[in-house]
C-alpha cells in the first residue's frame, strides 16, 4: 500500500518552493513545485476493509501532520508487477480514502 | 464580489457576522458611528481583529499605563525608545544600544507545535528588526503540562524542535530561558520567545509612515490563506449564508496576544483553538527560516543604505495591523492597491489578504527618489519586493481592490482608538484559603539521610533536572559571540570583537508563587531575573515582560493580573529598571481551569568587559564557598512542598529590593574586581539546588559546613530571595568580606570546592553524597520520559 502526504493547498511549503526556485536557476522555467512524501507499506496478509480502515489510522497517527499535511491511501500491486518508467499508470491503484484533518 | 464602500452606502441595513469575528453590539456600533455607515466587509474584518484583546489591549491598557509612568532612566542612560515601538531600545555606552523584547506564541504552539513555536521565534525575530537593529540572539521561556502526561510528549519535543529548527537556520544562538511544568498547562503550553538585537544610536528606525507621495513597499514573501481561519466567515459566499462558521467568537477569543498597546505586528495567529477546526482555511502559519534569514541581511543592508523613512514587520493581524498601524503614527493618510501585493493563492478575498499571517514579511515606507534603489537591493537577496501604495496628504486609509474602494477609514480609530475596557477585577474568596493552607503541618525531613534523599528527590524532579535535552537541541555557540549559555544564570553575550562590551539576559517567572501571591509573585520573578543577570557580573538596565494569564472576562484572573501589574510596576521603580515593552496573553485556560499565573520578566544588563563576566560553576579546588544574603524560613510555595508534599498554599517568600540591589552591587563589583571563581543565584530548589548546579558544572565537589545555629533543612531547602552562592579566588575573601560590609550584604562562610577526583558533595555532620550519584538523579529525568514516548 502507498500513503502519499503532502502539504494542505494553502500552507506553506519551503521545501517546494526551495526546489522550485532551484529549477528556475537551472533553466527549468515554469515549473512550480509542491513536495510532500511517498510512505510505501508491505501489508501482511489480505487487505481487508478493517485492514484499510487501520492503516488510514496509522497514517492518521504517524504519517502525515494532519493540521498541515493531508494523505491519500491506495493499494498497489506489489512492485515486480509494474515497469519502472510507467509505474504509476499501470499499477492497479484504488483510491481509498482521502483524508484531511 | 468585494463588498465596496458603494455597496455599503446603498445597502445600510445588510446584515452582518461581527458577533461571529468576536465584536460586541457596542463596539459594532462605535465602527457604524465612526463610518457614518456600515463597514464593508474588509473594513469589518480590520476592525474586529485589530480590535480584539489581542490586538487593542482592551483589557489590559488600563493597567499597563503604570509601566509607561515609569522613569525611563536606566543607569546608563535615557531609554531610546520604550513601550509603544514595536520594541524598546536601551543604551549600552560606547554608541551601541540593544532592542529585546519577549512575545508569547502559546496557542498556535498548542495546535501544531513545531509551526507554532518556529513561527513565535520569526515574529520575535522580525519585531527586532524593525528597530533597525541586527538580531544577536533568542531566549525562550516555556511552561508545559506534567512531563509524563502524553500530550507533554507530543507538545514539548515540537515546541522545542521548532524553536531549534527556526533559531538555528536563522543563525541565532539560543542563550538560556526556562522550561517548567504544571498540570493547568497541560492544554495551554506557553511558549513565549525573546529576542536581542543590536544597533548603533543612529540607526534606530520607528515605525510610522511620513511624507505624503512616500511608497508603501510590502517585501519579503508573497501572501496566503495563513492564520486567517477565523475571517473565513467573511470570505464565504454570502453573509446570509455564514453558518457553521461560529468557532470565529470561540476561536478569537483563544489567541490574544500581542504587543504592547499601541503597537506592533508581533506575530501570533488570531485563529483556532485546533479543538475544532470549522473554518475552511487552515490557520496554522508555516515558517520559513532562510527567506527570514534573507530578510534579516535585506533589511539591514537597506537600512545601512539609508533608504527607510519608516518600517513594520507583519505579524498579527498582518496587513491590517502594518498599514493601519504606520498611517497611525504617521502625519498623513494611505492609499493601498490591494490588487498589488503579491499572492501565493489567487483565489483569496480582500479580507483574507487583509488578515492573512503570511509569515516572514516586512513593509518600509520609502521616499520614491529611494524606490529603484531600495528594489535593487531586494533583488539581490532574492527577496520579493513590490510596491503597493503611497503615503497621501489625507488622513484616511484607503484600500481599492478591483478598481473599487473595499476600506476607507481613519487609521487612528483601527489601530490606536479601540475600546478599552474597565474590566471588573476582585481578590477571590478562595485567595485567604490558599495562603491560610500554609507548610507548617507538612512533615519535614530530619537526619542526614533523609535530607540526602530530599536533595536527590529534588534535583530530579522535571522543575529542577538538568534541561540539557531540551537546550543541546538549540545551538547557543553560532555566530561566535556567546560568552555564557545556559546552564549559567544568565545568558552573555558580546557585542562586537574589540570592546569588549557585553550583554546579559535572564527570564524568570514561579508561577506558584504568583497564585500564592500575583503581586508578590511578579515581584519575584523580577527579583530572580535581576538577580540572575547581577551573578554574572552584569549591570540589569531594564525589563520585558511576558503576562501570560486566563480569561480577563473573569474578576479573579483580572485581579490577578491587576496585581501582577502594580507588582512589577512598583518593583521596577524600586530597582530602577524601566519597563521596555512586553506583551499581554489573556485567555490561557482549558475550559474553566487558568493556568497559573505566570508574568514572565526579562531583565537585560550590560558588562563593560565580557572577560570578567562570572560563570555558575565551581572554578577550581580549594576555593572557600560562601553563601551571600540571609537565610529564613520559606518554604511555602518552594519546590520542596511540591515535589516531596504536592502542596500548593501559604505565603511566598519575602522580596526585599534594596537587598536585592545590595547584592546585585556585590556580584558586579566582585566580577569587574575578579574576586570571584564563581556565583549562582538561590531560587527554586534553594542552596541544595544551587549548590548541586554550582558543583556538576565542572565536576568539582564542595564540603560544606552549615553554622552551628542554622537549621539543616531550612538552610538546604528555604527558598528565601536575596541570595547568592559565591566560590571565592585565593586571597579574595577580604575583598569580599568588605565589600559586603559596605553594601549590608550579610556573607557567611559555608565551605570549600574539592577537588574532581572522586567528587562528592559533603554537607558535614549530615551526609555526603557522590557526585555520580547526584549526576544521575538530576539528568536522566527528562531523557527517560522522552525515550519511553
Amino acid at each position: 500500500m502507498v500513503v502519499d502526504v503532502m502539504p494542505k493547498p494553502e500552507i506553506l511549503d519551503p521545501q517546494g518552493k526551495a526546489v522550485t526556485g532551484a529549477l528556475a536557476r537551472l533553466g527549468f522555467a515554469g515549473i512550480s513545485v509542491r513536495q510532500g512524501k511517498r510512505f510505501e507499506l508491505d501489508v501482511i496478509g489480505e487487505i481487508t476493509e478493517d485492514r484499510l480502515a487501520e492503516v488510514h489510522r496509522a497514517a492518521e497517527t504517524l504519517l502525515a501532520n494532519t493540521v498541515i499535511e493531508t494523505f491519500n491511501v491506495r493499494v498497489e500491486e506489489a512492485p515486480e508487477a509494474s515497469e519502472e518508467d510507467d509505474q504509476a499508470e499501470s499499477a492497479e491503484q484504488t483510491e481509498l480514502a482521502t483524508q484531511a484533518g | 464580489m468585494a463588498d465596496t464602500v458603494g455597496d455599503a452606502a446603498r445597502t445600510p441595513d445588510q446584515a452582518q457576522p461581527w458577533a461571529e469575528l468576536g465584536l460586541k453590539d457596542d463596539e459594532y456600533a462605535r465602527i457604524k458611528e465612526i463610518l457614518g455607515r456600515r463597514p464593508t466587509s474588509s473594513e469589518l474584518a480590520m476592525y474586529s481583529v485589530m480590535w480584539s484583546e489581542h490586538c487593542s489591549y482592551k483589557s489590559s491598557k488600563v493597567h499597563l499605563r503604570q509601566f509607561a509612568e515609569l522613569p525611563t532612566e536606566t543607569p546608563v542612560g535615557k531609554l531610546l525608545a520604550g513601550i509603544g515601538e514595536n520594541a524598546g531600545v536601551v543604551d549600552i555606552g560606547q554608541g551601541y544600544a540593544v532592542t529585546f523584547k519577549i512575545e508569547s506564541h502559546n496557542h498556535p504552539s498548542y495546535v501544531e507545535p513545531y509551526q507554532g513555536a518556529a513561527t513565535g521565534v520569526g515574529g520575535i525575530v522580525r519585531d527586532i528588526l524593525a528597530m533597525g537593529a541586527r538580531p544577536i540572539g533568542v531566549m525562550d521561556s516555556l511552561r508545559f503540562g506534567p512531563l509524563h502526561e502524553p500530550d507533554t510528549a507530543r507538545v514539548l519535543p515540537g515546541v522545542v524542535a521548532g524553536i531549534g529548527g527556526y533559531g538555528n537556520c536563522l543563525g541565532l544562538p539560543n542563550i538560556g530561558g526556562e522550561v517548567a511544568y504544571d498540570h493547568t498547562y497541560l492544554g495551554n503550553p506557553l511558549v513565549n520567545a525573546l529576542c536581542v538585537g543590536v544597533l548603533r544610536h543612529e540607526d534606530l528606525h520607528l515605525a510610522k509612515a511620513t511624507g505624503a507621495g512616500n511608497q508603501v513597499i510590502l517585501y519579503g514573501a508573497s501572501t496566503g490563506a495563513d492564520g486567517i481561519g477565523g475571517v473565513s466567515v467573511l470570505a464565504s459566499e454570502s453573509f446570509d449564508d455564514a453558518e457553521g462558521t461560529n468557532a470565529g467568537q470561540a476561536e478569537r477569543s483563544t489567541e490574544q496576544v500581542e504587543a504592547y498597546p499601541s503597537t506592533s505586528s508581533g506575530r501570533s495567529s488570531s485563529t483556532s483553538s485546533g479543538r475544532k477546526p470549522a473554518s475552511k482555511r487552515p490557520s496554522v502559519q508555516v515558517g520559513d527560516p532562510f527567506l527570514e534569514k534573507l530578510l534579516i541581511e535585506c533589511t539591514l543592508e537597506i537600512f545601512a543604505a539609508g533608504l527607510i523613512t519608516g518600517i513594520q514587520d507583519l505579524g498579527g493581524a498582518g496587513l491590517s495591523c502594518a498599514t493601519s498601524e504606520l498611517a497611525s503614527a504617521g502625519d498623513g493618510g494611505m492609499h493601498i492597491d490591494l490588487d498589488l501585493v503579491p499572492l501565493r493563492n489567487t483565489t483569496l478575498s480582500p479580507e483574507e489578504i487583509l488578515m492573512s499571517e503570511s509569515q516572514e514579511r516586512m513593509m518600509a515606507i520609502v521616499e520614491p527618489e529611494h524606490v529603484e534603489d531600495f528594489l535593487a537591493i531586494c533583488r539581490k537577496w532574492d527577496v520579493l519586493a513590490t510596491v503597493i501604495g503611497e503615503v497621501t496628504a489625507g488622513d484616511r486609509l484607503v484600500i481599492d481592490w478591483h478598481g473599487e474602494t473595499v476600506v476607507d477609514v481613519p487609521p487612528r480609530t483601527v489601530a490606536h482608538e479601540g475600546p478599552v475596557y474597565q474590566r471588573p477585577y476582585g481578590r477571590p474568596e478562595w485567595q485567604d484559603q490558599v495562603q491560610a493552607n500554609g507548610i507548617d503541618q507538612l512533615p519535614r525531613p530530619a537526619g542526614g539521610e533523609e535530607l540526602a534523599d530530599t536533595l536527590l528527590r529534588l534535583i530530579g524532579s522535571p522543575n529542577l533536572c538538568d534541561k540539557s535535552w531540551v537546550t543541546d537541541q538549540y545551538d547557543r555557540y553560532v555566530r561566535g559571540n556567546s560568552v555564557l549559555a545556559q546552564p549559567d544564570d544568565a545568558g552573555v553575550l558580546r557585542i562586537d570583537e574589540y570592546s569588549g562590551l557585553g550583554v546579559a539576559l535572564a527570564t524568570d517567572c514561579n508561577s506558584r508563587f504568583a497564585l500564592l501571591d500575583p503581586y508578590a509573585g511578579a515581584q519575584l520573578a523580577l527579583a530572580e531575573a535581576y538577580r540572575n543577570v547581577a551573578s554574572s557580573g552584569a549591570e540589569p538596565l531594564a525589563i520585558t515582560d511576558c503576562l501570560n494569564f486566563g480569561s480577563p472576562e473573569d474578576p479573579a484572573i483580572m485581579w490577578q493580573f491587576s496585581e501582577a501589574v502594580r507588582g512589577l510596576a512598583d518593583g521596577c521603580r524600586a530597582l530602577g529598571t524601566p519597563v521596555t515593552g512586553g506583551n499581554v496573553s489573556f485567555y490561557n485556560q482549558t475550559g474553566s481551569t487558568p493556568i497559573l499565573p505566570t508574568p514572565v520578566v526579562g531583565v537585560l544588563g550590560v558588562i563593560d568587559d565580557v572577560t570578567r563576566r562570572t560563570s555558575g560553576g565551581f572554578s577550581a579546588a580549594e576555593h572557600p564557598i560562601y553563601l551571600l544574603g540571609e537565610t529564613r524560613d520559606e518554604l511555602a510555595g518552594s519546590a520542596w512542598a511540591q515535589v516531596i508534599h504536592d502542596h500548593l498554599g501559604g505565603r511566598p517568600p519575602e522580596v526585599d529590593f534594596a537587598q536585592e540591589k545590595a547584592l546585585a552591587e556585590v556580584l558586579i563589583r566582585a566580577s569587574r574586581r575578579g574576586l570571584l571563581g564563581s556565583a549562582h543565584d538561590l531560587a527554586d530548589g534553594g542552596l541544595a539546588q544551587a549548590l548541586v548546579e554550582s558543583a556538576l558544572r565542572y565536576g568539582f565537589g564542595a564540603r560544606i559546613e552549615l553554622p552551628s545555629e542554622a537549621d539543616p533543612f531550612v538552610w538546604l531547602f528555604s527558598e528565601t530571595t536575596g541570595r547568592a552562592l559565591v566560590s571565592v579566588k585565593e586571597g579574595a575573601d577580604r575583598d569580599l568580606a568588605s565589600l559586603c560590609r559596605i553594601n549590608g550584604v550579610m556573607l557567611t562562610k559555608l565551605g570549600v570546592v574539592t577537588a574532581q577526583e572522586d567528587a562528592s558533595l559533603e554537607v558535614v555532620g549530615q551526609f555526603m553524597l557522590p557526585l555520580t550519584r547526584i549526576r544521575e538523579a538530576w539528568q536522566d529525568t527528562i531523557p527517560a520520559v522522552m525515550a519511553t514516548h
